[in-house]
């Protein structure tokens, strides 16, 4: 990471450089913190997050892990049970599935199943989304499967602040804690503040104010959802933009709250549309604010296919800011019934 | 192996009190299961209490458990009151595991007790995790996991084994061979029906075990744990043994001869232990009878206990899905 001049209060740094320095400073503060995965330590992490750590904080505490998804996130989950702290890596989503057994079968049930005698203080890291032309088992968006799973804690960093800082707390909590890092934000550039502590994982944040629409968002399509919102704002559009940050618990007092003021809701999802956080979002709203709404809710969502590989197509398959833009004209355009 | 295991009186008394405590506490469970007093899957050890019986003799309290859904005989073995284990059975909140679990899921932190796993294979990456805490806080414990021969097919168990080999992580992997995963024998479900061999490919010291002789399961297991203690890495028993009764309450056993189950019978680790006893440590007809005689009384006192026992309100349904969030004091 960049030097720290010694008066300012920000620092230029990529998104990929946060995520460095928030797994950086939980090894310094916390002797039970390590990290694990394949290809964190030598190789620098697949998308080179862990890059140099391995110099600075040594093998024992660096762990280049076998290609055995579900035996390393289960040693995470044990490690864990044995007082430590781990950080588990998994290169992708897609591949986490090779460690969905331990993920919910063990991580999200131990606590239960003991009675609440044993609880499960891992973190586990993963990429997710699509932008790169990786294709269909390197791109898809699964975090909404696992919002499903009660006993597990689900968050979507998008910002430098987030992925820095969520990580701090995410080890704090007893439980364990999924954070998923979209694929695309690793070469975003930003400034944070030098001194940028923990943050809170509990509550959506509301990045752009507006009156006419509500758009829900995270991880990988907050930006996408920004860039819309001030193209609606030149058609006379003003869109309040939420990035949801945790996925589970849903924060959805800040979402109600929203669209009782604005009394639409465009909800913009890089998962599926089918069975999708998307439609647990929407139908939360359906329950508890459907008088207050003035138009049907619109979703953008992917298209109902494996990610592919030709870049016009992966572009296609993903909601973007033109689409993005068109759900809010359409949910606009609608008649108020009020 | 080294010689045969030398018989002391006093010893073999409690080994053959530990298994009888196993036998009868079973033998109640299937009766209760029958009168609908436990519910859900119940799968019995009966055949197989040598092996928990050995095993946790060679154990230290700071050790860790991981278990299997069959872990009735590791709970008693290691320790876990018959009346939390009972009143879990009956899934009364005065159980080990609060009743949450039943009989699959039998969790108890104060003889660390990591369950209780239903997902065959899945406990063994739990195993090397804690295991691997262990070594990275330098503590000479031995973190003991049960499997059986079904996990030999599973994933997990290849990829746990390499990584505690690799990682020279003190794993102690007890797989209880009982011939059959479920309904299927190893010879239908295993090319190489070895498993030492499959433990040694990954370098892991492994010995084979007669497991209806719990003398030479605690003489192995002592052997293992010591060097597994003593920081020479992972090391594998297979334990071969034999399930007595159905795989579970819902098994016509339809797999195999009555005949074979006759000639397991016949080899009964009580059975055998307790003559041996009689002949070479003068236990008498009248000793057996009060040992036997302690291992009813006390699961009748478990089963009244159970009985007893209180439902878990439902408005605590929701509970203990998550730890309540306190502050965290200063990190270690």
């Amino acid at each position: 990471m960049p030097d720290v001049p010694s008066t300012p209060t920000t620092v230029r740094m990529t998104y990929r450089d946060a995520a460095r320095a928030g797994i950086r400073e939980a090894l310094q503060r916390d002797a039970r913190v390590f990290l694990m995965g394949e290809d964190v330590g030598r190789y620098g992490g697949a998308y080179a997050v862990s890059k140099g750590l391995l110099a600075e904080f040594g093998p024992d505490r660096i762990r280049d892990t076998p290609l055995s998804e579900s035996t390393f996130v289960g040693a995470g989950i044990g490690a864990a049970l044995g007082g430590m702290r781990p950080i588990v890596e998994v290169m992708t989503v897609n591949f986490s599935l090779l460690a969905l057994d331990q993920i919910v079968n063990n991580a999200a049930t131990i606590r239960h199943m003991s009675g609440g005698q044993f609880s499960v203080p891992l973190v586990i890291r993963m990429v997710t989304g699509a932008g790169r032309q990786l294709a269909a088992q390197h791109a898809h968006s699964l975090e909404g499967w696992y919002a499903h799973i009660p006993g597990l804690r689900i968050v979507a960093p998008a910002t430098l602040e987030d992925v820095r800082g969520m990580l701090w707390t995410a080890l704090d909590d007893p439980d364990p804690v999924l954070i998923f890092e979209h694929q695309a934000l690793y070469n975003m550039e930003g400034d944070l503040a030098a001194g940028a502590g923990p943050v809170d994982i509990d509550r959506a944040a509301v990045r752009r104010r507006g009156d006419d629409v509500t758009l829900v968002t995270y991880g990988g399509s907050l930006f996408k959802s920004l860039q819309a919102a001030e193209l609606a704002m030149a058609e006379g559009v003003s869109a309040e933009v939420i990035d949801l940050r945790t996925l589970r618990p849903l924060d959805m007092e800040t979402v109600v709250a929203s669209v009782r003021r604005t009394h639409r809701l465009v909800v913009v999802d890089e998962g599926w549309r089918s069975g999708s956080l998307s439609a647990e979002i929407t139908t939360r709203i359906v329950e508890q604010a459907f008088y207050d709404l003035d138009a049907p809710v619109v979703r953008v969502c992917s298209e109902e296919v494996p990610i592919p590989y030709p870049k016009h197509l992966e572009d296609a398959a993903v909601p973007q800011p033109g689409s993005i833009l068109a759900a809010l004209k359409q949910v606009t355009a609608a008649e108020g019934g009020r | 192996m080294s010689g045969p295991p030398v018989l002391d009186p006093q010893h073999g008394r409690h080994l053959l009190a530990e298994m009888l405590r196993i036998r009868r506490f079973e033998e109640r469970c299937a009766e209760l299961y029958s009168a609908g007093h436990i519910r859900g899957f119940l799968h019995l050890y009966i055949g197989e209490e040598a092996v928990a019986a050995g095993a946790m003799q060679a154990l230290a309290p700071e050790d860790a458990i991981v278990a299997t859904y069959r872990e009735h005989g590791h709970a008693l073995a290691r320790g876990i009151p018959a009346t939390a284990l009972m009143a879990e059975m009956f899934g009364k909140q005065e159980g080990c595991s609060r009743g949450r679990g039943g009989s699959m899921h039998v969790f108890d932190a104060a003889t660390r007790f990591y369950g209780g796993n239903a997902i065959v294979g899945g406990g063994l990456p739990v195993a090397v995790g804690l295991a691997l805490s262990d070594r990275m806080r330098n503590r000479p414990r031995v973190t003991a996991c049960f499997f059986g021969d079904g996990a030999v097919a599973e994933g997990e168990f290849h990829e746990s084994l390499n990584l505690a080999a690799l990682w020279r992580l003190p794993v102690l992997f007890l797989c209880e061979n009982n011939l059959y995963a479920m309904g299927t024998r190893i010879e239908r479900a295993l090319a190489q029906t070895d498993i030492a061999t499959k433990a040694r490919s990954y370098r892991i010291p492994a010995d084979v075990v007669d497991g209806m002789d719990v003398l030479a399961v605690e003489e192995a297991v002592t052997r293992a744990a010591a060097a597994v203690r003593g920081g020479e890495g992972p090391a594998f028993l297979e334990l071969q043994t034999y399930r007595f009764r159905a795989h579970s309450m819902f098994d016509a056993e339809l797999y195999r001869d009555k005949a074979e189950v006759e000639q397991w019978k016949a080899r009964d680790p009580i059975e055998g232990f307790a003559a041996r006893l009689a002949r070479e440590a003068g236990l008498t007809p009248e000793e057996r009878r009060q040992i036997d005689d302690a291992a009813i009384r006390e699961v009748q006192e478990a089963i009244a206990f159970a009985e007893a026992g209180t439902w878990e309100p439902v408005e605590q349904l929701t509970s203990d899905v998550y730890t309540p969030r306190v502050p965290e004091a200063d990190h270690a």
